[in-house]
């Protein structure tokens, strides 16, 4: 059973969404979507300033088996990336809500974050999913 | 197993099945309009000793000229190793096995090739061939657009001194992914990119630009400046090199203070016999922070569980069998065949080797450059030259290569065949083949053939 924490907020591609203090959002990918991929050996992160649309593939996620697009759960702008995923992949696999998030965003409508699902929403579709 | 897929009987027993009259009945939904005729002017079949004596006769109206035309592919020695070792059944397929770790062998072959092309173009990291020179150019304006980090315009500035048929093959290729082609004007005496063309260019949102050397004319530009500029703009360097000439020549990694950042080039110099259409291959090499857009395949070299060495495809997760409509390419092995060709070739010659094909190769072009000054035929551009160059004509190209033909020789490429602006000009290639006499034959028959069309 993948780890889902209370308080962030979720997607049905498995991204996760933190609200930060200063308005902005801290994304990264699921427990879930983690261990399904394997292994990491590469991850690609947006540029700090690129605009993102809702839904847009941004991020790169590669294991030896598969490459797989990170899609930006909000509108806004990216604001900071964690570039250091570059020499490190193993941190999305080790601790996803951690030191494995992808990047920071402002976000263009604040109230487009509790639309996403939340921590229980996101287990029920885990449950669907046969976790 | 035969390869006949379906006899008349299978044909007719799966009519019966489907309740179909004839197989031409599974066609009447296509209106009559929209369907393709008959092949009107294909003869009646041969025998296969008819048909050996008849394409016999047609290769030789072809004849054995002499031949100065290189345009892109170049006559070179081939020692006979290197088809004898590539025709052997073990080896003679264009193909990776589909289970490729079980072919140890294929895979060396393909890293040792990308070892060699790293090495000749000074750059990290190679891939395992592309279909040719042309086609490896439009993949690397497509890869450009890829890496590019902050570029956002998709604007490729490619001169006009690039080779006519690459420029419309990536036109082809990159059309429909919204790329556009910038043409850079060429220094009428020099034949090198025009500065002032460039320099247009400078502040704006361009992607990449494209750089020939030696460019389509057999020119040499001052790469080290082209690249600094580009760099300095925020542009990404894509090279064309003749990977012969780098055997003498800087390689593009280190081109001005950065090196380029993607080369190309056409690989069919090393030890691919000429041919018409092919098949030849392309080669393409990166730097290492742009490996993961780099299109194809590459082998790379590891341990096993006991420690021994060996070698396995990787980053195929950005291949197509894997990442379907978003892979970087949807190239694969392609020329392998070809490619194995090349390792053996540079296998036999070394550094050494390749090098004084080169040095030969511009030895031979430099020697008939002057005997043509004593019977008057110049050269275009007042520039340094690899082994190929563009003379002035007093008489339209075609018509003096029709007449050089009837004395057996092959004089050179008309460009304005390709790029009506060259008109009266003609590009010959002069490679290690030739000798002193063919040289002095060359020049002594386009005298005559002068001569003869009154000029």
């Amino acid at each position: 059973m993948s780890t889902v924490i209370d308080g962030l907020h979720y997607t049905q591609s498995h991204e996760w969404v933190r609200l930060e203090s200063d308005g902005t959002v801290t994304v990264g990918i699921s427990d879930h979507a983690q261990h399904a991929l394997g292994d990491l050996v590469f991850v690609e992160v947006p540029a700090v300033g690129r605009a993102l649309t809702a839904g847009e593939a941004c991020a790169v996620v590669e294991s030896v088996k598969a490459a797989s697009d990170v899609y930006s759960p909000l509108a806004g702008t990216v604001t900071a990336s964690n570039e250091g995923l570059a020499n490190a992949s193993e941190a999305v696999n080790q601790d996803p809500y951690g030191n494995g998030w992808l990047w920071r965003m402002s976000v263009a409508d604040p109230s487009a974050v509790s639309a996403l699902l939340s921590a229980d929403q996101y287990r029920a579709e885990l449950a669907k999913l046969g976790e | 197993m035969a390869f006949i897929p379906h006899t008349d009987e299978d044909i007719r027993s799966m009519l019966r099945a489907i309740g179909a009259p004839s197989v031409e009945a599974l066609f009447d939904e296509i209106p009559a309009n929209l369907r393709a005729k008959e092949l009107e002017k294909i003869p009646p079949a041969l025998n296969e000793m008819s048909i050996g004596r008849l394409m016999q006769a047609r290769a030789a109206q072809d004849g054995r000229l002499l031949n100065f035309i290189g345009a892109g592919a170049y006559e070179h020695h081939i020692p006979a190793a290197v088809w004898s070792i590539i025709t052997r059944g073990e080896i003679y397929s264009a193909y990776t096995p589909y289970q490729a770790e079980a072919s140890q062998g294929t895979l060396q072959t393909i890293y040792e090739f990308q070892t060699m092309i790293a090495s000749l173009t000074g750059m990290d990291v190679s891939n395992a061939s592309m279909y040719d020179g042309a086609s490896a150019l439009a993949e690397a304006c497509l890869m450009a657009v890829r890496a590019h980090r902050t570029s956002k315009s998709m604007r490729i500035l490619m001169p006009a001194n690039v080779h006519p048929i690459y420029r419309s093959c990536v036109a082809a290729i990159t059309e429909s992914q919204h790329i556009k082609l910038e043409t850079i004007a060429v220094e009428r005496d020099s034949g090198r990119v025009d500065r002032q063309a460039l320099q247009a260019h400078a502040g704006s949102d361009v992607t990449a630009l494209v750089i020939a050397q030696p460019n389509f004319f057999g020119v040499l530009d001052d790469v080290d400046a082209l690249v600094d500029w580009a760099h300095t703009q925020n542009i990404m360097v894509i090279a064309i090199v003749n990977p012969t000439s780098l055997s003498i020549l800087k390689p593009p990694g280190r081109w001005g203070t950065k090196g380029a950042d993607i080369v190309v080039g056409e690989g069919q110099p090393l030890g691919v016999p000429l041919a018409s259409g092919g098949p030849y291959f392309g080669f393409m090499t990166t730097r290492q922070e742009y490996v993961r857009q780099m299109p194809g395949r590459i082998v790379g070299r590891t341990v096993d569980l006991d420690g021994k060495s060996g070698f396995a495809l990787t980053l195929q997760a950005r291949e197509q069998h894997i990442r379907r409509g978003k892979a970087t390419s949807n190239i694969c092995t392609n020329q392998g065949l070809l490619m194995s060709a090349a390792t053996i070739y540079l296998s036999i010659l070394g550094p050494e080797g390749l090098a004084r094909v080169a040095k030969h190769s511009l030895a031979k072009a430099n020697a008939l450059r002057q005997r043509l000054a004593t019977i008057g035929i110049k050269p275009v551009f007042n520039a340094t030259h690899f082994h190929e160059c563009l003379y002035r004509l007093p008489v339209p190209a075609s018509k003096l290569i029709a007449s050089m033909a009837q004395s057996g020789i092959a004089a050179g490429f008309d460009v304005a065949s390709v790029a009506p602006e060259w008109s009266n000009t003609l590009l010959v290639a002069t490679t290690e083949t030739k000798t002193d006499e063919d040289l002095n034959q060359y020049v002594q028959v386009l005298a005559q053939s002068l001569k003869s069309m009154g000029v």
